[in-house]
Order: structure tokens, then C-alpha cells, then sequence
């Protein structure tokens, strides 16, 4: 019973009879639309148009609509339209399509390719400004509640802070330690085989000492708890504040920088000094590891040589880097989570920011950090 | 009461469901008849819901059938499924808009996806579709986020219809509408099944819906359908659970009539 939807013009005078046939459905509308269009834009000299839908044995929306528009192509030429042979059952459906798209679409707006670029610019600095300032206020919340904590402890969310504790550092020890002894193997590696060429093999445990204990160590450490910890306390945050989590907890009167935020940083700052130590360890380990077995610098040359070459102080830089950087994350991270707006992308763009702007942060700061230690002589 | 000339859209047959050790519906057996507004009542947690999901293929069943347009969901090859999913439209109680889609997108998302037809055609269809459900045009390019509860609810009955579906699930169409707003849903849910020849299965706890709309209603308890038929069926049921919903203190023979939230 469903024959092929069929639309077939004749003509008497200057009549122009349109008879359609078959079924009008949204699977057909493919087939339908060219069909409807040639007639439509046919610029036959006719005088009345009728459309004959006797013979239309299913409808829906799509066909009802393709009608309309049939019917409308003529009428507003001031030709005489008229619809023939309607049932009664698609008379409601007639009359619904008939009043809708009565105002013409909103054609898109247009914008010069400059202004777009420079409105993008503009937009960018101000987000940049925004962002800045943003931070500024975290920092000042955060001081303020901390300096709350430091007078009443036995207030402090001291649970909250255990948990994330064992999630951002417990939980990430095996993979900061894997990840950190492949970084000292690896530089272990390259420095013997380069240094081997005039004969200073002896000089890659300076430089594997000296740059795991500053550096490497810590800026690992930060990048990799950035990508792992600082993305999931934005998601997490991004979507408490999506489900007026966040607002609940604001009118039931806590402080949310108090209850969710504070903790958070606090974790991460007592973690991240932890991973840190234990990944420079583990660097030196796999750099004195390679270094034996690549290099064939036996583990006791290694640790005397080692000893030579770094101090106390040498330790110290990277430690003392390590809990700013990580306050600077969870800053970022808690900032970026209360911006998520509704949508599932925002969602997913504030992620994505809160990693890529605190990797930043912590390139940054190193290099000021650098500065700093040179100029005290550290 | 079913006459049995009239075909039988949703045949639920046997079906069972559990979580864990609780069984939720128990050998439950419901059928749906082309061209009728279905109202599904039952208590909280009776497993309205679990129900519907299930028909849709949410959530799997232990045992039983269940029959869509004819076609058996669990032995369907995966044309079959496709097609009888382009055949009904789902309405979710939070309306499940796509957040990062604007209104005018999440319409035409399943027209997109199922149907290959010129954009003009789409954009057409999404305005008609939109008026329809009693939206003004201008809506089309804001986001889920920027709509109240009441238009997310129609965006999503637009959705739900954008491929005239000839089976429409609603969950809870009413639910954190206001009176006004909801009467008016109901109207619409009623016209556009006279529009569209809709056959209607509809989740709901709100009384003036079913005495407004339904054409049948089905009640959920223990994890069967203990009754189904007209509303008058309903009211003259001596059934404990029936007698508290339907003619309780907030029913309308109750006379609280005006007593909804």
C-alpha cells in the first residue's frame, strides 16, 4: 500500500493540476524534496494551480510540510493555489504545518574575515585578563581560609584532605616513580653516549645529580600530577557546579573554597614535595642503573662521584620548588573547575585549560625560580 | 476491553528484571494499542522507569519478550533495530538535551543522522517542529543551558518527534512544570496525537494527566500490571493501592482538585 511518493504535473489552459501520490514520509522526503522543487520552480505561465493529494495514502510532517511549501511557491507569485482531495484525519496536520515557518528564516549573519580575526584577538586578551584576575581572587580566598584554619584547626576538613592525599599522592607513586626512573635511564643513556666522545663519561653523574635534583624531578613530577590530579579536581569541580552542587552548598551556608577547595590544595601541596623526592630517587636510580650497565661506571664510583657533585643546596632548590608549583596547580585547577558553565564542552574546554594553563604556570615559575636561586647563589 | 480488531503496537510478554537479588518487574505482561495515550501509573520506585528502559533496551531483562511494532527486540538483526528506533521517539524526565548542541541542532539531530535531505529542508522542519510544541522560532539558536525546565521539556518533545515517530515513550512529561504549564503540555501531548496519529505511552504520577489525556491507564505494583483500562475502571477498583491513588486526598474525587503542587 505504500507506493513510491509521486508528484506529476498536467496541463489544461491555464491550469496547472499537480497530482501527488504515494507516501509523503520522512523516509521519503529525499525522493520528494527535488520533486516538489522542479515543480516549484517551474515558470510555467499558469494562471490556478490545485494540488491533488487524493491519491497520498500516508503523511506526516515532512510530507504535510512539502506540500505547504508547494503550495506556497505558487501563492506567493499571487497565483490562485488551491489543495484538493484533503482527509479528514490530516486536516489537523494541514492546518499546524500552514501556521508554522510564516516568518522567513534569519539568514546568517555576515562578518568580515578581519573583523572576526581581530574580534578574536580582542576576545582573547580579555579572557587572558579575566583568567588573570580570577586566579588573583583564588589566591586571596585561599589565603583567607587558610589563615581561618590556622586559628581554628580542629575546624579544618582534616578527612577531606586524607582522601585527596591518598588519591593525588599514594595512588600516583606508581606511576611517577616508572615514569621518573625512564626520564633518569634516558638521560643516563644520552649523556654517555655524548660525553663519551671526549672522553668525559665521568661527568654525565654531575650532570644527572645536578639536573634530576633542580629540574627534572620536580618538573615531572608537576607536569604529570597537572595532566592526572589537576584535570580530575576540574571535572570534578566543573560538574558539582553543572548540578548546583555548588550552589547548595553556598546557601546551606558553607563556603565551598572552604569545604571542596582548601582541602584540595592542601593535598596537593603536602603530595607533591613527596612524589617529588621519591621521583628524584627513582631518576637517579635508573641514571646510576644505566650508568653501570651502559656505561660501565660501577655503583661505587657512582655514589662517590655523586657525592662530589651535589650539595645539600643542589636538593634543596628542587624541593623548596615543589609545593609553590603545586599550590599554583590546585589554584588553577579549583579556578577553572568553578568556571564550567552547562554544557558537556565547557566541561571538557575548562579541562583541557586547567592542564594546559598550570603546565605553563610551572614552566614559568621555573624559569623565575632559576632567576632567583643564580642570584642568591643557591 | 481491548477490541480485537486493534493492532497491538508494544506487546510486553513474561518480562522480568532485577538488580541483584531484588526483582523489580516480575513476569510482567502489558500490551499497547496502536493510536491510544497510555498512562503508566505506579508508585515511586515500583519500576515505572525500569520498565520503560527496558522496552527501549536500556536496561537488559532476565526472561520474557517484548514486541515492538511486530518485531522482537531480543532476536532483531541490527537493520531491523535501526528501523524500529527511527519509529519511536523517547522523551527523558530531564529531557537528555544534547548540552553542547543549540536547540535547533539537538531537533535536528536525528534528521541529520537518518535521513539525507537539504539543509533548507532541516531548518524547516526544525522551525515547524519547534511551533508545534509551542516554542517561538527564536529559541532555535540558544543552548540547553539557557532554557528553563518547561522548554527543555518541549526542545525534547521536539526532538523526540523530529522523525514522526508512530510510538512516543514520555517520562514524567509533567513533572517540575507548574499547573498552568503542565495543563498546557497535556493539551499538546493530546493534540499532537490527533496531529500525528501518535500512539502515546506515557510515565506519570500527575492525576490530571490521566484523567485529561489518557485514553487507558495501567497500573504498576509489585512488579506487575495489576490493572489496565479507562479511567472508570480505575475509579470503581476496590484495589487498597487504586482506592488510595484515585480517590485519595489529592485525587479530584478527593476534592482537592486544585491541591497540586
Amino acid at each position: 500500500m505504500n507506493g513510491e511518493a509521486a508528484l506529476t504535473g498536467t496541463r489544461t489552459g491555464d491550469r496547472l493540476v499537480l497530482t501527488a501520490g504515494g507516501a509523503w514520509t520522512a523516509i521519503h522526503a529525499h525522493d520528494l524534496e527535488p520533486l516538489v522543487d522542479a515543480q516549484a520552480q517551474s515558470s510555467q505561465p499558469v494562471r490556478a494551480v490545485d494540488i491533488d493529494i487524493a491519491g497520498v495514502n500516508r503523511l506526516d510532517t515532512f510530507g504535510a510540510w512539502l506540500i505547504e511549501r508547494l503550495a506556497r511557491s505558487w501563492s506567493a507569485r499571487g497565483i490562485d493555489t488551491r489543495i484538493l482531495g484533503l482527509r479528514d484525519d490530516y486536516r489537523v496536520l494541514f492546518e499546524e504545518v500552514h501556521n508554522s515557518n510564516l516568518k522567513p528564516l534569519p539568514p546568517p549573519e555576515k562578518t568580515s574575515r578581519i573583523v572576526d580575526a581581530l574580534e578574536s584577538i580582542g576576545r582573547t586578551i580579555v579572557n587572558i585578563g579575566h583568567a588573570t584576575l580570577l586566579i588573583v581572587q583564588m589566591l586571596g580566598a585561599v589565603t583567607v581560609v587558610l589563615g581561618r584554619a590556622i586559628l581554628h584547626p580542629m575546624k579544618f576538613r582534616w578527612t577531606s584532605m586524607v582522601t585527596h592525599i591518598d588519591r593525588v599522592g599514594w595512588q600516583g607513586v606508581p606511576i611517577m616513580l616508572l615514569v621518573t626512573f625512564l626520564i633518569g635511564c634516558i638521560l643516563a643513556q644520552q649523556g654517555i653516549f655524548h660525553f663519551r666522545k671526549f672522553g668525559a663519561d665521568i661527568f654525565v653523574i654531575d650532570m644527572i645529580g645536578i639536573l634530576v635534583l633542580r629540574e627534572v624531578g620536580v618538573l615531572i613530577v608537576c607536569v604529570m600530577i597537572a595532566g592526572r590530579s589537576g584535570s580530575a579536581y576540574t571535572a570534578e569541580l566543573g560538574s558539582m557546579k553543572m548540578r548546583e552542587e555548588i550552589d547548595a552548598l553556598r546557601t546551606m551556608g558553607f563556603d565551598p573554597v572552604e569545604v571542596l577547595i582548601l582541602p584540595r590544595i592542601l593535598a596537593l601541596v603536602v603530595s607533591v614535595p613527596l612524589l617529588t623526592f621519591l621521583g628524584s630517587m627513582s631518576a637517579l636510580y635508573g641514571g646510576g642503573l644505566v650508568s653501570w650497565l651502559y656505561g660501565g661506571i660501577d655503583p661505587d664510583v657512582f655514589m662517590a662521584r655523586l657525592r662530589e657533585a651535589i650539595s645539600l643546596d643542589t636538593f634543596l632548590v628542587g624541593m623548596i620548588k615543589a609545593p609553590v608549583m603545586a599550590f599554583i596547580i590546585g589554584i588553577v585547577a579549583c579556578v577553572e573547575g568553578l568556571q564550567v558553565k552547562g554544557s558537556a564542552e565547557s566541561l571538557g574546554a575548562h579541562t583541557t585549560s586547567s592542564v594546559v594553563i598550570s603546565t605553563f604556570l610551572v614552566i614559568v615559575l621555573d624559569g623565575f625560580f632559576a632567576i632567583f636561586f643564580a642570584s642568591i647563589g643557591m | 476491553m481491548a477490541a480485537p480488531t486493534k493492532e497491538v503496537v508494544l506487546k510486553v510478554r513474561d518480562v522480568v528484571v532485577s538488580f541483584g537479588k531484588k526483582t523489580i518487574l516480575d513476569h510482567l505482561d502489558l500490551d499497547v494499542y496502536r493510536g491510544e495515550v497510555l498512562g503508566f501509573v505506579g508508585g515511586s520506585g515500583a519500576g515505572k522507569s525500569v520498565l520503560m528502559r527496558t522496552i527501549i533496551g536500556l536496561i537488559p531483562k532476565v526472561q520474557g519478550k517484548i514486541e515492538v511494532f511486530g518485531v522482537d527486540l531480543d532476536t532483531a538483526t541490527e537493520e531491523e533495530l535501526i528501523a524500529v528506533e527511527q519509529r519511536w521517539g523517547i522523551l527523558f524526565q530531564q529531557g537528555a538535551l544534547f548540552s553542547s548542541l543549540n536547540v535547533r541542532q539537538n531537533v535536528q539531530f536525528p534528521i541529520r543522522e537518518y535521513l539525507d535531505v537539504s539543509e533548507r529542508l532541516m531548518d524547516e522542519i526544525a522551525v515547524a517542529k519547534l511551533e508545534m510544541v509551542g516554542l517561538p522560532a527564536d529559541v532555535q539558536e540558544k543552548y540547553p543551558s539557557e532554557l528553563s525546565g518547561g522548554m527543555i521539556k518541549r526542545v525534547a518533545l521536539a526532538r523526540a518527534l523530529a522523525l514522526d515517530p508512530e510510538l512516543v515513550f514520555l517520562d514524567e512529561p509533567t513533572s517540575g512544570l507548574d499547573p498552568i504549564g503542565a495543563g498546557e503540555f497535556d493539551e499538546l501531548i493530546k493534540t499532537l496525537q490527533r496531529t500525528l496519529g501518535l500512539t502515546v505511552y506515557m510515565v506519570t504520577h500527575d492525576l490530571d494527566s490521566l484523567h485529561a489525556i489518557c485514553d487507558r491507564i495501567a497500573v504498576l505494583a509489585g512488579g506487575k500490571v495489576i490493572l489496565a483500562g479507562p479511567m472508570s475502571e480505575m475509579l470503581a477498583s476496590e484495589h487498597p493501592w487504586l482506592k488510595a491513588y484515585f480517590r485519595g486526598k489529592r485525587s479530584r474525587d478527593g476534592g482537592a482538585a486544585k491541591d497540586r503542587k
